[in-house]
């Protein structure tokens, strides 16, 4: 043992420095654990596109197909419905679509890239719930609006052409995925036209 | 000579670990207000609760499948094919109500008899961080079925992060573990489920019961049974001996020990509960389908919501003032508020008298409306969301905040009633 009086500013730096090495060393074996909560390989590989046949749709259906496991909605847009779509503009959230919810080709009044055929994806931007088509009985829900969707979970709403009403909790528009026509009666859902 | 070997293990473990020592401290010589009434059941009935939930859970978990795949199967598998089966996984979701029963039971008592005020503050926040945790370990256990009902309140549930600005959509994304709910998410909530929460749950009660030991147990009257040494008479004194820790630089009057006065008198309480809990547990365990909900024997299906979801009860009143406001952002700041504002009833509060017997009507009256406006709350989060039933959420929202705020106002110069010296029986 040393009689050696306590340098206690030299004390205090080794305190100090050992104490700094060893928090980076906890936060570095920290990272492990917080990174394998992330999406594995296996999950982000999963997301490829899927093709529709639309040759079979009935006029006011709507279709259901699985994206990246997400509900994606074809719907089958009557003229009645299209030509609906204008008169409610003042009581829309987003009504020509300022927000970035839709590829650009969809940013039109019924975003879609033929106004007959309407692509969403039906997870509702307010707490991911998949709101309810309601082809005629939407007008209980906005007066003089014959058809919409409506979320049962937090009550938004909806339009034919996904855009959200005021005064509801869901914040945006509904998300218009990618996609493009193979032929007349085939849509590729999740990618663009030239990606392939 | 029996005895002489009893009493020599007994020698030779304490000279070892203070065995003897802990249990005088702590039940033997603990003392114990006398006029602990019926509102005092319900801590020692949460310890029940949790040890039937670990329990039953660790033996479910011996046949439960913890994958997208085949969660749901080996949930009916439980149910139909392992002996005894039905009557553990029922135990265990039973249980999961009868807890919150019991918690929300506790806290309305340490409500009443401001059990929270100082020199408690510790005890509240531990016990809140229990309720937090309980509610993240409910959640989690909900999605284990992985029935439609599971799988479409955990998206919704995980979904309240996205709303937070900037990090909110990596945060879910990370939650998640996917793009949507999948089987990753299953496994980690499994995980933490059976494992990390538990483990939480069992430390923060230890540390609620170290910290309300420290200090002692409030009682009906609010009023301490720790004075100055040297002032109180023999006959309040009484006849017990407590441990030094607590009688060495105080005089303690008016209590007795906990064991055995008051383990036998929680002993009544479990057979009381009991006999309730085995009545849901054998005529109702779906609990008139709000403790397993019927949308929960459906397999869970990622592309179709159920056309009506509601949460567990036990989740109801904060889940309606989530909905009562028109606005994601504000909706779950709302929501996260209203349990984040109870941590702070401790310093809310400003009176100097703790007990409901002796604070003043205008505090009555906002302990009723508080009590009213939180059930009313969980009644309208159960139910389908209309324009009105929306505008009385909107009302019972603000008469939950309300009364943490009128709380603080009034509470800074309250008119209260004298203050009794000795405990009283009413």
């Amino acid at each position: 043992m040393s009689n050696a009086p306590v340098n206690s500013g030299r004390r205090k730096f080794l305190t100090l420095t050992t104490a700094v090495v060893g928090g980076v060393g906890a936060a570095a074996v920290a990272v492990p654990f917080v990174k394998s909560w992330s999406p594995s390989e296996k999950a982000k590989a999963a997301g490829a596109p899927v093709a529709v046949d639309i040759s079979k749709i009935e006029p006011g259906q709507l279709i259901r197909v699985a994206w990246r496991g997400k509900p994606v909605w074809v719907v089958s847009r009557t003229q009645k419905v299209i030509d609906e779509l204008p008169t409610h503009d003042t009581q829309l959230r987003d009504p020509d679509s300022n927000e970035a919810q839709q590829p650009g080709y969809a940013t039109n009044s019924g975003r879609s890239l033929k106004p007959e055929i309407f692509i969403a994806v039906g997870i509702c931007t307010h707490l991911g719930c998949s709101p309810s088509y309601l082809p005629d009985s939407f007008s209980e829900q906005v007066q003089g609006v014959e058809s919409g969707f409506f979320c049962p979970c937090h009550g938004s709403k909806f339009d034919m052409a996904g855009r959200v009403f005021q005064g509801v909790p869901a914040p945006l528009n509904l998300v218009i995925p990618p996609h493009y026509y193979t032929s007349d009666t085939t849509i590729l859902i999740g990618s663009d036209k030239g990606d392939a | 000579m029996l005895k002489k070997l009893v009493t020599g293990t007994l020698d030779w473990i304490d000279a070892r670990i203070p065995m003897t020592e802990t249990w005088n401290k702590h039940l033997a010589q603990y003392p114990t207000p006398v006029n602990f009434n019926f509102w005092y059941f319900f801590g020692s009935l949460a310890m029940l609760v949790l040890v039937n939930q670990i329990l039953t859970g660790i033996w479910l978990t011996m046949h439960y499948n913890p994958s997208a795949a085949l969660a749901f199967a080996s949930v009916e598998y439980i149910m139909r094919d392992v002996p005894y089966g039905w009557l553990l996984r029922y135990m265990h979701s039973t249980g999961a109500s009868a807890f919150f029963v019991v918690v929300y039971l506790h806290m309305f008592r340490g409500l009443i008899y401001g059990s929270y005020q100082k020199p408690r503050e510790l005890i509240w926040i531990f016990g809140m961080l229990i309720f937090l945790v309980l509610m993240a370990e409910a959640f989690m256990g909900y999605l284990l079925p992985w029935g439609q009902m599971s799988f479409w309140g955990a998206q919704v549930i995980i979904s309240l992060f996205g709303a937070i600005p900037i990090i909110g959509d990596d945060l879910t994304l990370w939650i998640r573990g996917d793009y949507v709910i999948s089987g990753a998410t299953l496994n980690r909530f499994f995980a933490l489920h059976v494992i990390a929460l538990p483990l939480a749950l069992v430390a923060l009660v230890f540390l609620h019961i170290v910290a309300l030991h420290e200090v002692g147990s409030n009682n009906p009257d609010g009023i301490d049974i720790k004075v100055k040494k040297g002032t109180a008479s023999a006959e309040a004194k009484g006849q017990f001996t407590f441990h030094k820790q607590y009688s060495g630089k105080k005089d303690i009057i008016d209590a007795i020990p906990f064991h055995p006065y008051f383990t036998v008198k929680d002993i009544m309480g479990v057979c009381g509960f009991l006999l309730v809990f085995c009545g849901v547990l054998f005529f109702m365990p779906e609990g008139g389908g709000y403790f397993l909900e019927a949308p929960n024997f459906e397999p869970a299906n990622g592309l179709k919501t159920p056309s009506h979801i509601a949460p567990v009860w036990y989740y109801t009143p904060f889940y309606a003032i989530l909905r009562a406001i028109p606005d994601k952002l504000i909706g779950v700041m709302f929501f996260g508020g209203s349990i984040v504002i109870l941590f702070f009833l401790p310093w809310l509060d400003r009176c100097k008298v703790r007990s409901v017997r002796y604070r003043s009507w205008i505090h009555k009256a906002n302990i009723a409306q508080f009590i009213i406006c939180f059930i009313v709350l969980g009644v309208l989060g159960a139910l389908p969301a209309t324009p009105l039933l929306t505008m009385f959420a909107q009302v019972g929202t603000v008469g939950y905040f309300g009364f943490f705020i009128a709380l603080w106002l009034y509470s800074k110069n309250e008119k209260t009633k004298p203050l009794p010296t000795r405990l009283t029986f009413k």
